[in-house]
């Protein structure tokens, strides 16, 4: 063992992976790590809108005055909370993909859609439709395990509405649904944006676990990379330089949207 | 003159909070039209009473018909019952996130289905009757105190119910905004509709109440006309609490 580093850096391939010209085509095509990154992004966002959708099932469900609705939003939530989120996923995987995916016939149906000649909205939204059955089980996963975050961002927003400003919407013969809908949601809606701009930013972080189950996002393509040009450094360095602009970049516009306080 | 049936009749009604006893074997009846203020020190049950009225708060034992309908826990006629009964809150409750007009129309756009531009009719009406047109399009945090509790009463005129319940209105204001309150009570209680009022303000309590009721640790002690209320009132509790604030 020598004190110097014994790596051979080859800086000057990483742009080749990211841009590379196809000589044949006479065009420009994203390469592995660019390619990995979209799919991250898409996951990200369909996985944020799912997880958006269900914390705010589960959050109202964690302040409903029906105490079995309040339980099982409760052990939901801890269940999630407390146990890794790898072996979450990894659960959820098997039991979605294996079966769920399977019973539903999604991949006889997507293989079908990439056969199809004008599947071109379809690729921009999906990608490659082959890959279709592990997008829709990468975006599943990570937002049922993101769910419970956002869950308790909702409940603490709803929680910090004034008790008067249900008592008014009651007095003026408002319904429970209606209540929420009109009166406390908008209001907690204001308070809730901050940390669920912040949870959107964990979860586009939490997005390279799901490369374990084989979502070929940014994570998985470099891990693939790496093994068959063993460019460790140049890789992994890369994909982190992607991640870090982007969550970075993130935090800085969301913080220029929230008011002065 | 008041001969009708009572549109809020109290039997017996007691109210626990764990093992506070908030409400003691309460019996009162309030007719249409009639006008009621109730007094008494604080922790007395009396905003607990009011409250009970529409379902803010459930009472335990006895019974409580308003409107004919008779309300328990988990009743499900309460919510259209509300519609029929109007409140005013202390901390008024104005909904910040919408305009004085949006707080005005939501009621009856959403419960009542009225439509919008007939909500927008009548809200502007109401917000006239409660001297401040000119503040349809500000939000609530734009208004002194004492105009967002002008802008919670028109939001339960707009409801067009027939009883109008006020907890304790003017506790919250400054010294002075609290007449400006007071004026659009006293004229409100011209137009007939059931009024119930928690309130300390004995001066408009002596203008406009039918009856006034005395309260002391979840009972009631005294129920009389005004008059005789404020002259020669029949127990000693309710003659020191009169004495206390009308020293003043």
């Amino acid at each position: 063992m020598s004190g110097n580093l014994n790596y051979n850096w080859r800086w000057d391939k990483i742009p080749n992976y990211i841009f590379k010209y196809h000589t044949g085509r006479e065009e420009w095509f994203a390469n592995v790590l660019l390619q990995g990154l979209i799919i991250t992004v898409r996951v990200s966002i369909y996985a944020s809108v799912l997880a958006l959708i269900l914390g705010v099932i589960l959050g109202i469900a964690r302040c409903s005055h029906n105490l079995v609705v309040r339980m099982l939003a409760r052990t939901y939530l801890e269940i999630l909370r407390n146990i890794p989120p790898l072996v979450v996923i990894f659960i959820f995987y098997f039991f979605l993909a294996e079966q769920l995916i399977q019973a539903m016939s999604v991949e006889d149906w997507s293989y079908k859609v990439a056969k199809m000649e004008n599947n071109y909205l379809w690729e921009f939204f999906c990608g490659d439709m082959r890959r279709f059955p592990s997008l829709v089980s990468g975006v599943i996963v990570l937002a049922l395990f993101e769910s419970a975050f956002v869950g308790e961002i909702v409940r603490a927003g709803i929680q910090s509405i004034d008790r008067g400003q249900r008592e008014a919407a009651k007095s003026i013969g408002m319904t429970n649904f209606k209540e929420m809908r009109y009166i406390v949601l908008p209001q907690a809606m204001k308070k809730i944006m901050p940390p669920m701009a912040n949870q959107f930013i964990t979860l586009i972080k939490d997005s390279s676990i799901i490369s374990l189950i084989s979502v070929q996002e940014l994570t998985y393509k470099t891990a693939e990379l790496v093994s068959s040009t063993h460019m460790i450094f140049e890789a992994w360095l890369t994909t982190a330089m992607f991640y870090f602009v982007i969550c970075f970049g993130l935090s800085l516009f969301f913080s220029k949207l929230e008011p002065d306080k | 003159m008041i001969t009708k049936t009572p549109i809020i009749i109290f039997q017996n009604v007691d109210k626990y909070y764990g093992n506070f006893q908030a409400l003691s074997d309460i019996s009162i009846e309030v007719k249409p039209s009639e006008r009621m203020v109730i007094c008494g020190p604080s922790g007395s049950g009396k905003s607990t009473l009011i409250r009970c009225i529409n379902g803010l708060e459930s009472h335990n034992y006895g019974k409580l018909i308003v409107d004919g309908v008779e309300i328990f826990e988990g009743s499900k006629d309460i919510i259209r019952l509300r519609q029929e009964i109007g409140m005013v809150f202390q901390q008024f409750n104005l909904f910040p996130h919408l305009t004085v007009l949006e707080n005005l129309t939501i009621g009856p756009i959403k419960v009542r289905k009225v439509s919008k531009r007939q909500a927008e009719i009548m809200a502007r009406k109401y917000l006239g009757r409660v001297h401040i047109p000119e503040q349809a399009e500000k939000y609530p945090s734009e208004l002194s105190g004492g105009q967002q509790q002008r802008v919670a009463i028109a939001r339960s005129l707009c409801m067009e119910s027939k009883i109008l319940l006020f907890d304790e209105p003017t506790s919250a204001l400054d010294p002075e905004m609290i007449n400006e309150v007071l004026d659009v009570m006293v004229e409100l209680a011209d137009t007939g509709i059931t009024m119930v009022c928690v309130t300390h303000e004995m001066g408009f309590a002596k203008k406009v109440a039918d009856t006034m009721v005395f309260m002391d640790e979840g009972k009631i002690i005294e129920v009389a006309p005004p008059d005789k209320f404020f002259s020669k009132p029949e127990s000693a509790r309710c003659r020191e609490f009169l004495e206390q604030i009308l020293e003043h």
